[in-house]
């Protein structure tokens, strides 16, 4: 069994959730504190792991799983947000009373199967890490289970998710029944020699629709805002950043990979993708006042941002993709440390109307909030800008002007709720304090905060990063 | 390092009072800026002593400004004559200034921050007769604008000051478009904005054509016109004279420096700096004649009537800087510059002996309410008599050089003036007679000055002579020397300004028209300067005299009409007639732009703000943007239910939607 070498990475999530399973059952002793610090030790190994191993590319399990130089990068950026997401956890569900060790069992469930989504080359393989990993974020959702909010944001999640399901196999029987094969070579292989067939294309639009209601591209972004909103805040922003990357990371995978011949077809879905989840994005959060349904809205436009270079069909655009989402989980990640840091006395407040003032009583996390804002308008010396600008030149290289500009006018337009919070904090009659944050929180928002700062991060993106990314992007052509 | 030393001490002295004032205090910072500037002065004389006396010349290069494809400009000091003269005048007046304000400003809480002004102002105007370039002039002239207008609204409190400083930088800006464009059509044409590279070629690009707006221009005369447009703003020339009485709102001592003595005469500078241009472009060389002439008569008018002693100085100054301009455009830029030189020290005594009677009466500026305080403040009274026999020109008639500091050269000017009408210029000819009934009107009005002020009684309240008092030294001091100058600086340097003895200006001025003016002099005189300059005609004795009668002539009428039989108490409560009206409300002039230009413009304004801006760009623009996303917004509100049969529908409608849209290409 030597590609077996290749899958450690998941070998070892698999292994330690069951272990942990085992291990946090206890009747005496409360073991989620030390589950969740295994579980975190555990997935930053798995980053690391599958960063290093990877070194060698190839293929396990008689090709449904493939390790390349992609698959590697994408998994070392979920591990890393799900860690972070566990370590901003733990004070939350400390404090709500909700400190299950599953909590942390799940998240690695839900790792794995974003990984085995993100190494996926044939479709069964595709769907088993789906579901896997939407199935333990339907459980995560309604983790607080005391909640009605919760339960309905889970069960809601749940229902609109087994539709989705249901889209995505009828698309994998649509291709497996058109093309007779489940390996994603193989359909590539198909399609060039018998050419467009109809069952084809109505398959992958079927594929494409049930994979974008995983990363909650308009019109199957309705679930977000209700999702987001019902379900505990550090499942949130678990959910804003890790399957999102996966999930995208799985689209662009299928369309550079099995429909690489077809690229007028996919570009057009990939289009209508991008445009209605910018524009819905953008418009849809000008009147909220829930700060985590800002964030849903937030999440469905940059969605539609993320799509616009992949759009483009080119390297330079998947490598735009790629640093658009690293970018995006990183500030993502900041800007949860911050809202799992509006807590008053009486428990958490989640309204944008609560951070007025809080310039004066909280500066470092009203800073650290008005970089997260600047980063998502896009305004230059934070990353944020860079991020824009490599998602959208390629698009423009490669002729699609006329979507950049949309994409354009709808940033302008989200500029105006960036800077609502932002006016809020600094210019707004402060209301209450925030009580004093755990460190794992001030520090991880301020660590994201200082990764935006660009002249910090210059380096790297100019150099080591744009070498990975490169690699990474180059892997699927 | 001299040269440096001298532009830059000013500058130090200005950031450490500007930026340091609240730190190192109000003494401190005083001292420092008139003590450098005092530095300044001193230096600027040896250099003058250097250059103009001894003829070395110099240019030096700081460094490098601007180096954008053929255009270079750069930091330099260009030394010559010209400079020198500016560079004594600007640093002295200057330093006296500065020592002045001490007293003068003794009550004003914002004590550093006017120095510093000060200082600044020095500083930019220094950069404006040091360059060797036309950029760098336009850096200086623009500095010296707002240090002008930073200066003329120091007291902010006081909305007339607000009003007077925008009104003057606003002037400004009118002529220094017209600057800026000269400046760019000089690059247009020689590629260059180097004096010296501009001025050599200016002989081959004398027929050069440029055509603008399908109309063709001679590109010589056009610059020429350009920057006489930007020497009219700064100077002051008619049109765009009007905030120069404004500008009295300033604190006085400003009033001296820019308004008075530097500043204002950076145009006649920028005129005689530009020469080679002017004697090319001989169409608005007469321009600036008859335009210079009109504003020495027309401001001399509005000058017999005004009551404010600050106003009655302001529109002498006027008058005088026509005189300037009309001698250059005759092309007598030696007489204008020793007008300038001259009048600095008058005028400058006359604003600050003015700033001594004001302080005197606590802040009164009325001469009407004057009078009568000549025993109170006797060393001012002698000073403002020696500035106002200075400013009316009294001296021997065909001697030339003995007399007063105007005298000296004023009848320079007028006598320039004759040569160009004899030599056949109406412009010439305007120019002379217009002079000579200026001198009239400038005797008259700086006499009723003085009998206003200092004679008569007392018409104010008694409580206000009972507390009068002389100034203190620090304002004497400067009064006496500049007194020193309105006395002596004709005398000392008329040969040398006149026919450029000992090769006096170098290369910085012509002197073919100097020589013609001193061999009729001579000619004159019954002697001559040179064999070779016998044939040529002489002068009759009334153009000698003529400045001497008529400026006597002024103060016997105003003799009569203010000191006999109590002339002001009946002058004062006499109702004016039509003329005086007329020019008491300054020729209608502002009432004019009011109606016209301001009116118009605030017109124009609404039109582009209520119609345009509001009515259209904002209407259609962000805020109809706003209101629509605003209106998508809650309608996908609406649509975002909660209910999951809804979502599911839109979900199934989205696959539908997509799918048809896709097979649409596919064709199956």
């Amino acid at each position: 069994m030597p590609n077996l070498y290749l899958v450690i990475p998941e070998i070892l999530l698999a292994v330690s959730a069951s272990l942990l399973l085992g291990f946090g059952v206890s009747k005496t002793k409360n073991r989620a504190p030390i589950v969740r610090l295994i579980a975190i030790a555990v997935l930053v190994l798995y980053s690391v792991l599958s960063f290093l191993l990877g070194s060698q590319d190839g293929e396990a399990f008689k090709g449904a799983l493939i390790i390349d130089g992609y698959a590697r990068y994408v998994k070392f950026f979920i591990g890393m947000a799900a860690a972070a997401g566990l370590l901003l956890a733990g004070d939350y569900l400390e404090r709500e009373k909700l400190d299950k060790y599953e909590f942390s069992v799940l998240t690695l469930y839900a790792v794995l199967g974003m990984s085995i989504m993100v190494s996926a080359n044939n479709l069964l393989a595709l769907y088993i890490g789906v579901e896997m990993q939407a199935l333990a974020l339907y459980v995560m959702a309604a983790f607080n289970r005391d909640s009605l909010r919760a339960s309905e944001a889970g069960l809601k999640y749940f229902v609109l998710g087994a539709l989705s399901s249901g889209l995505l196999l009828y698309g994998i029987s649509l291709i497996y029944g058109f093309t007779g094969t489940l390996n994603f070579e193989a359909v590539a292989t198909s399609i060039q020699s018998n050419g467009l067939s109809a069952g084809v294309v109505a398959g992958m639009v079927f594929l494409l629709c049930g994979l974008g209601f995983k990363i909650s591209a308009a019109p199957f972004h309705m679930w977000t805002p209700d999702v987001y909103e019902g379900s505990p805040t550090p499942v949130t922003g678990f959910f804003a950043g890790a399957p999102k990357f996966a999930a995208i990371a799985l689209i662009a995978r299928l369309v550079m990979g099995p429909f690489g011949d077809i690229t007028d077809q996919w570009q057009q879905v990939i289009i209508v993708l991008a445009v209605m989840s910018m524009f819905i994005g953008a418009i849809g959060a000008l009147r909220q006042t829930n700060i985590k349904r800002l964030m849903a809205y937030s999440s469905i436009a940059n969605m539609g941002y993320a799509l616009v270079p992949l759009a483009a069909g080119t390297v330079s655009g998947l490598r735009g993709m790629l640093i658009f989402m690293t970018i995006y989980l990183i500030t993502v990640i900041g800007v949860f440390a911050c809202i799992l840091q509006m807590r008053i006395r009486d428990g958490m407040v989640e309204r944008i109307s609560d951070l007025s003032g809080i310039s004066k009583t909280n500066r470092g996390m009203a800073i650290a909030m008005t970089a997260f804002m600047l980063s998502l308008m896009g305004i230059p010396p934070l990353l944020g800008f860079f991020g824009k600008l490599f998602a959208f030149y390629p698009a423009v290289q490669s002729g699609l002007t006329w979507l950049v500009v949309l994409a354009l006018i709808a940033s302008v337009i989200g500029a105006f709720y960036y800077l609502r919070v932002i006016k809020t904090m600094w210019f707004d009659e402060s209301e209450h304090e925030f009580i004093n944050p755990v460190r794992a929180l001030s520090w991880t928002s301020a660590i994201s905060a200082l990764l935006l700062i660009g002249f910090v991060m210059i380096p790297f993106v100019a150099r080591t990063g744009q070498d990975w990314i490169s690699i990474a992007a180059t892997s699927l052509f | 390092m001299l040269y440096q030393a001298i532009v830059f001490l000013p500058l130090l002295g200005a950031l450490i009072a500007g930026l340091g004032g609240r730190k190192i205090g109000e003494k401190p910072s005083m001292a420092i800026t008139t003590g450098l500037l005092m530095v300044s002065a001193i230096l600027s004389w040896v250099a003058f002593s250097k250059v103009a006396l001894g003829g070395h010349t110099e240019e030096i290069e700081l460094f490098r400004f601007m180096d954008v494809g053929g255009f270079k400009a750069n930091w330099a000091l260009k030394i010559d004559t010209l400079t020198a003269v500016m560079l004594v005048v600007v640093n002295t007046v200057s330093a006296l200034v500065h020592l002045y304000s001490w007293g003068y400003m003794d009550e004003d809480p914002h004590k550093p921050r006017f120095f510093a002004y000060l200082s600044l102002f020095t500083f930019a105007m220094l950069m404006l007769v040091t360059a060797n370039n036309f950029i760098q002039m336009f850096f200086g002239w623009e500095g010296v604008g707002l240090a002008s207008y930073l200066l003329i609204g120091f007291w902010y409190k006081k909305p007339s000051a607000n009003a007077a400083a925008i009104k003057a930088f606003v002037t400004n800006r009118v002529g220094d478009v017209g600057l800026a464009l000269g400046v760019m059509t000089i690059f247009l044409v020689f590629g260059s904005v180097n004096f010296d590279t501009v001025f050599s070629a200016v002989h081959d690009n004398q027929d050069r054509i440029l055509s603008f707006l399908g109309m063709e221009f001679n590109a010589i005369e056009l610059i020429a016109f350009l920057l006489f447009v930007g020497a009219m703003g700064k100077s002051a020339q008619f049109i765009l004279h009007v905030w120069l009485p404004d500008a009295m709102e300033g604190p006085t001592p400003v009033s001296a420096l820019i308004h008075a003595a530097t500043m204002v005469t950076a145009g006649v500078f920028l005129v005689c700096r530009a020469y080679p241009i002017y004697e090319a472009a001989p169409v608005t060389s007469g321009f600036i004649t008859v335009l210079g002439a009109f504003t020495a008569f027309f401001a001399a008018t509005v000058g017999l009537v005004q009551n404010d002693i600050k106003r009655v100085i302001a529109y002498s100054t006027c008058s005088q800087l026509g005189y300037m301009f009309f001698a250059a455009g005759i092309g007598a830029y030696n007489a204008a510059m020793f007008h300038l030189f001259t009048h600095a020290f008058f005028k400058a005594l006359l604003f600050l002996g003015a700033g001594s009677v004001i302080h005197a009466l606590h802040h009164e500026q009325d001469m009407r309410k004057m009078g009568g305080i000549w025993k109170v403040v006797p060393v001012t009274y002698i000073v403002m008599i020696i500035g106002t026999l200075a400013i009316t020109g009294v001296g021997i008639p065909g001697t030339g050089n003995i007399g007063f500091a105007g005298f000296a050269s004023k009848d320079l000017i007028i006598e320039s003036a004759y040569d160009a009408a004899h030599g056949g210029s109406a412009a010439g000819a305007f120019a002379f007679w217009a002079g000579i009934v200026a001198a009239l009107m400038t005797s008259f009005y700086s006499w009723r000055l003085i009998f206003m002020t200092f004679h008569g009684k007392h018409r104010g309240e008694k409580k206000v002579l009972d507390h009068a008092h002389e100034s203190p030294l620090t304002m004497l001091i400067p009064l006496g020397v500049l007194a020193f100058g309105a006395l002596f600086a004709g005398m000392f340097f008329y040969k040398k300004f006149a026919y450029g003895v000992n090769d006096f200006w170098g290369h910085a001025l012509p002197m073919q028209h100097a020589q013609i003016a001193a061999d009729n002099l001579y000619a004159a005189a019954g002697t001559t300067m040179s064999d070779e300059a016998a044939g040529h005609h002489s002068y009759p004795a009334w153009v000698l005299w003529a400045p001497f009668i008529v400026s006597a002539l002024g103060f016997v009428i105003a003799w009569f009409t203010y000191m006999y039989k109590n002339g002001v108490e009946k002058r004062v409560n006499a109702e004016g007639g039509p003329l005086y009206n007329f020019l008491l409300n300054k020729w209608y002039i502002d009432e004019l732009y009011d109606a016209t230009i301001v009116r118009a413009t605030r017109w124009l304004g609404d039109v582009f703000w209520k119609v345009g801006d509001i009515g259209i760009i904002d209407r259609f623009g962000p805020n109809g943007v706003a209101a629509a996303a605003m209106s998508i917004g809650k309608r996908l509100s609406k649509i975002q239910s909660g209910y999951l049969y809804h979502y599911a529908f839109i979900m199934l409608i989205g696959v539908a939607a997509i799918i048809a849209l896709v097979m649409r290409t596919v064709g199956g």
